[in-house]
């Protein structure tokens, strides 16, 4: 009897089935990630509210990203030859320098301003 | 599932694909997001003045001469500055803050430094001064851990100490602080401090926000190189997919047209076939990029983003997903390789199935 059932289970079980679960699963959880994102950003907006508080009292300017150079710690602050001025011919050599370079649309705004 | 071994390792390297391009876009979305909505309290406009092309400190007298401009409701001076500790071997921000400072002798810590110089409340903080006295601080209180993106690396302090340490003589800040009216006019008023004030630069919060999101960009720093590489894999992977099928599956179609199969349902079989591989790909890979940058803070990209920081502030992202640029990565990963696998098909297909049988 318990054999027979086993049979039945199998031959229920077409691949074909196997495939459509796996595929359900894949969209449901596609699901819930954004569910997950909307929920955590509902936990997570007082903890953001108090940071731009601390913004505020504070007066900063800038995240705490890369502090391995005075002009890559407050980026929005540094002028635009900081990478270069440690010494005549200096190169930018800090490995923070290849991923916040000099944002073009700042450096459009500041020759209008400077 | 046929061809077992192959479909899992196509399954692995496609997912991999998926989760690079994935993680670069949900780390960068998601920080671009993160600076806007905690600097959007930053101060309206910042005046640095600028000398030999470095800003230099900036003279009080500027001070009432942005105060006097029409629109300007407030403008005080701040006082920052850098500390690089050989202790530690990292740079610290010294601030002064204009609402409760520190008590003088006292410093508030922000938690980066705790962690790295194992401090506690009441501790000691010896720096070497300007003139190269050592000066002595107590830690009044440690900022929270929830506050490490902005304060890691932060030293809060008075203003006598601050200018007793750095030698900083009483009549000059490190930048002015101004607030308008009217946030229209920004821009308006900021020309005018250039005009009346040549040697300073003002910077307004626009341009701080839009500084970070210049820096995750899709298109700028190391981000493109992350984006390019693993575009260029999946191209050389596809094209590998289109350039053509084995003798075990041209045999196979050959087969399938033998028994009865139209050019169409050979077709049909294969596009649901790579569209099956796509799809389950993509679901893992975006899934596991998921976790990577908001489960576990994107600890492969926190090696590329630390450079040669000791300090480094440790936060949690707040996850933030744009359906648009799901969509895209969709279109860019499962389109392409879907019509990539049925081209050889089809031309499998239309070949007479004995000959196919026969090579």
């Amino acid at each position: 009897m318990e054999i027979n059932n086993h049979k039945i289970i199998r031959d229920t079980l077409r691949k074909s089935n196997v495939c459509m679960a796996v595929f359900g699963v894949s969209i449901l959880l596609l699901g819930l990630m954004f569910i997950h994102a909307s929920i955590q950003r509902r936990i997570d907006k007082p903890g953001v509210e108090q940071l731009a508080g601390l913004v505020k009292r504070l007066e900063l300017t800038d995240l705490c990203l890369f502090t391995e150079a005075r002009y890559t710690r407050n980026l929005s602050q540094t002028d635009l030859n900081s990478a270069f001025q440690d010494h005549p011919s200096s190169l930018e050599h800090f490995p923070a320098g290849s991923i916040a370079g000099p944002p073009a649309g700042i450096r459009r705004i500041n020759v209008k301003l400077d | 599932m046929r061809r077992k071994a192959k479909n899992i390792s196509l399954l692995l390297v496609y997912s991999l694909v998926v989760f690079v391009l994935g993680s670069a876009m949900f780390f960068t979305q998601a920080m671009k997001r993160e600076a806007s909505l905690i600097l959007k309290e930053a101060p309206e406009m910042v005046v640095q003045r600028i000398m030999c092309g470095r800003y230099e400190p900036i003279s009080l007298d500027y001070l009432n001469k942005i105060r006097k401009i029409r629109g300007v409701i407030s403008a005080d001076f701040r006082l920052w500055g850098y500390y690089y500790d050989p202790a530690a071997g990292s740079n610290y921000t010294l601030m002064v803050p204009r609402n409760k400072p520190p008590l003088r002798g006292n410093i508030i810590i922000g938690n980066g430094i705790a962690r790295n110089r194992m401090l506690f409340r009441e501790d000691i903080l010896s720096f070497r001064g300007y003139n190269g006295l050592n000066h002595n601080f107590i830690v009044e209180d440690i900022m929270s851990y929830e506050s490490e993106l902005l304060s890691a690396d932060l030293i809060l302090i008075s203003e006598e100490d601050f200018r007793d340490f750095f030698g900083l003589p009483s009549e000059v800040a490190t930048d002015i602080v101004a607030t308008v009216r009217n946030q229209k006019e920004l821009i308006t008023i900021a020309n005018k401090i250039s005009e009346l004030l040549p040697d300073t630069r003002p910077i307004i919060r626009d341009e701080m926000i839009r500084t970070y999101d210049a820096v995750f960009d899709w298109r700028g720093g190391i981000l493109i190189v992350l984006v390019s590489m693993a575009l260029l894999s999946f191209v050389i992977f596809a094209w590998e997919k289109a350039s053509g099928l084995s003798a075990e599956e041209r045999r196979e179609i050959g087969i399938l047209k033998a028994i009865g199969w139209e050019t169409s349902d050979v077709i049909a079989i294969k596009t649901y076939e790579g569209a099956i591989v796509s799809f389950f790909s993509f679901c893992t890979g975006l899934l596991l990029a998921y976790g990577h940058v908001f489960f576990s803070s994107a600890f492969l990209f926190a090696q590329a983003l630390k450079g040669w920081s000791v300090l480094y502030p440790d936060f949690r992202i707040t996850p933030y997903i744009d359906p648009y640029q799901v969509a895209v990565l969709f279109l860019l990963t499962v389109v392409p390789y879907t019509v990539a696998t049925v081209v050889p098909s089809w031309r499998s297909a239309i070949i007479d199935p004995d000959s196919v049988m026969r090579s």
